[in-house]
């Protein structure tokens, strides 16, 4: 093992380039037509996920770098905070499209063509190739085990999407001579399956009882959170507060949209607001935006002129919702703009006020 | 009275059905828990397997991800991988926001988002970020993801963004900046057209002016610095090239 440790790996058509995080002079390289192949191992308890690349034996007239020979025919490459994935794809491209043959490279490095080099098959590495063939079949064996059942179980689902587009054609055909507890049934089992509600695009959405359940939930946990921001949040705050408090069995985002468009009919004390922009928020069913917007003048008055930036810094507010506000003061005549390269101002509309 | 029988008889039809669904939902869930407790590894861990499993989903008109309550998420565990990953997503954009306008890069995304899941998460893939991204959308708060290049870049403010706005964005991809010149010699726009999109870019904060620069003004793509960085290209050299 080699003290190479904390650094970051460069791909780039011709080299393999691992520069030191801390030191930036230290900066080490591997010309992509020395690597034999590569093979991902993956990570395990208290190991890290490696590529391992398998190289030709250095060729005579190498660039001098820190060891002039080794034992070992391959380095290892450790990925201690991931992104081996990504790294392991594009290698494995560059090596197949082999640019290096054709793209002439810059200055600097003098590539001396040793046609030879790239012929010479050691036998060691024959050994290596055989092991490497017999673990890709197993695997393929696996993946190919993992893609048939895969395969069939589409075969099912698809008789089910089957099933639920004849279903909702029946609905469409007797319209309102199906049962309201039926539709709830009917979107029920779409909601399981993930199918699309082919029939109903109307006010509650795709909504069923598991989105009443998730919307009075929603009601009780953003509770608080709301009345600490001013009584006002937008759906991606919402979002991630609360699946963060979750954990696990999180909300998909449709969940969340369906079960706030719920709120207002439940009659919660909460309610799902969109603005013209298409922004979507929840707010207090006692806070009213209007009002906020008089406020907000005042602030802009005393200011002169504000951003949306400079607003939502005064005020403690996201910019997206700062910008929301002042674009409903200016619906609704208090703040008129100036919108030049340097940014979006508001002030108050004197249009208004003195005449 | 035959009007009446005919209405019996049609809701009668749609129980039946509603009931044949329901029997062979509670088969289809079988079946799942038993791909899931054979192969739940292999998706958590295959990122290939992912998108064929995706693909395949997509194909036949089902939506893993639509609901955390749908089977697919319950057995495969798929829900909870995503949904979290777009509550990562979020907050990486809404950090850098300031500094992009909006519109990050997808690598750059993929490094930063890799750096706070910390070394003992699961490794995610840039497709894995895409498919969380295409959820995020219906949140409202502008998530959109535009093709530039041989990649892709992604947008988390609700500017609107057209045609014309998308073209010249990925114009500028190749350099991390573009000239009204270049648009007018690329695109054959007139100079008045050019000049509207650049300045709805500057305003969003997705472009900066550099009207210093030697032949005319240079709008640059902060989204785009990190990627430049990471060339081999340095910036001294990088100047060198242009005329």
């Amino acid at each position: 093992q080699v003290k190479f440790d904390s650094g970051v790996l460069l791909l780039s058509t011709h080299r393999l380039i691992w520069r030191d995080q801390k030191n930036h002079e230290c900066c080490i390289a591997v010309p992509l037509s020395q690597i034999v192949f590569i093979e991902e191992q993956a990570a395990g308890i208290g190991k890290s996920a490696k590529i391992v690349v398998h190289l030709h034996p250095a060729s005579s007239n190498k660039e001098p770098g820190p060891f002039q020979s080794s034992k070992y025919s391959y380095i290892k490459l450790s990925f201690k905070e991931h992104g081996q994935i990504e790294f392991y794809r594009r290698l494995s491209e560059e090596i197949t499209q082999r640019r290096w043959e054709s793209i002439p490279t810059g200055q600097a490095m003098q590539v001396k063509k040793d046609s030879q080099a790239g012929r010479i098959r050691a036998v060691g590495i024959v050994g290596i190739e055989r092991k490497l063939e017999e673990k890709r079949k197993e695997t393929d064996k696996n993946i190919s085990e993992a893609f048939e059942d895969l395969s069939k179980l589409m075969e099912k689902a698809k008789e089910m999407v089957e099933l639920s587009k004849s279903i909702a054609n029946k609905i469409k055909e007797k319209q309102g001579d199906i049962t309201e507890d039926e539709t709830i049934r009917f979107k029920s089992y779409l909601l399981s399956m993930g199918i699309a509600n082919p029939v109903t695009r109307e006010t509650y959405g795709s909504g069923t009882q598991y989105h009443m359940q998730l919307a009075k939930q929603l009601a009780g946990i953003l509770q608080t959170p709301l009345e600490e921001r001013g009584g006002i949040m937008s759906l991606t705050e919402v979002y991630c507060l609360v699946n963060r408090a979750r954990g696990l069995e999180l909300l998909s985002p449709e969940d969340l949209v369906n079960a706030c468009k719920m709120l207002e009919s439940l009659k919660l004390p909460l309610r799902l607001r969109i603005f013209d922009s298409g922004v979507m928020v929840i707010e207090l069913q006692s806070h009213n935006e209007e009002e906020m917007v008089a406020a907000a003048l005042e602030t802009v008055s005393e200011k002169g002129s504000l951003t949306a930036d400079e607003f939502a810094k005064l005020v403690g507010m996201s910019v997206l919702l700062a910008k929301e506000r002042l674009l409903l003061a200016e619906k609704m005549g208090h703040l008129c703009r100036d919108d030049s390269v340097e940014g979006l101002r508001f002030y108050p509309n004197l249009f208004l006020t003195q005449s | 009275l035959p009007q009446a029988k005919y209405k019996e008889r049609g809701t009668v039809l749609a129980e039946d059905q509603l009931a044949q669904m329901s029997k062979q939902l509670d088969m289809f869930r079988t079946n799942l828990e038993e791909f899931a407790s054979k192969h739940k590894q292999e998706i958590r861990k295959n990122p290939e397997f992912r998108v064929q499993f995706q693909d395949m989903c997509a194909t036949i008109g089902v939506d893993p991800l639509a609901s955390g309550k749908g089977f697919w998420a319950e057995m495969l565990g798929v829900g909870d991988f995503y949904y979290e990953l777009g509550v990562q997503i979020i907050e990486v954009c809404l950090a850098l926001k300031h500094r992009n306008g909006g519109l990050i890069t997808l690598e750059e995304l993929h490094q930063q988002v890799l750096k706070g899941r910390g070394k003992f998460a699961q490794d995610v893939s840039q497709d894995d970020l895409l498919r969380a991204i295409k959820k995020l959308k219906v949140l409202g708060s502008g998530f959109g993801i535009i093709p530039v290049g041989g990649t892709f870049l992604v947008q988390s403010v609700p500017a609107e963004l057209n045609m014309d706005h998308t073209v010249v964005l990925q114009l500028a991809e190749k350099k991390g900046f573009v000239t009204v010149s270049e648009i007018q010699a690329s695109l054959k726009w007139e100079t008045e057209r050019a000049r509207q999109v650049l300045e709805h870019l500057l305003k969003a904060g997705m472009a900066w002016l550099d009207s210093q620069a030697p032949a005319e003004p240079q709008y640059w793509l902060p989204a785009l610095f990190s990627e430049l960085c990471s060339q081999e290209l340095s910036p001294e050299h990088a100047r060198e090239a242009t005329p």
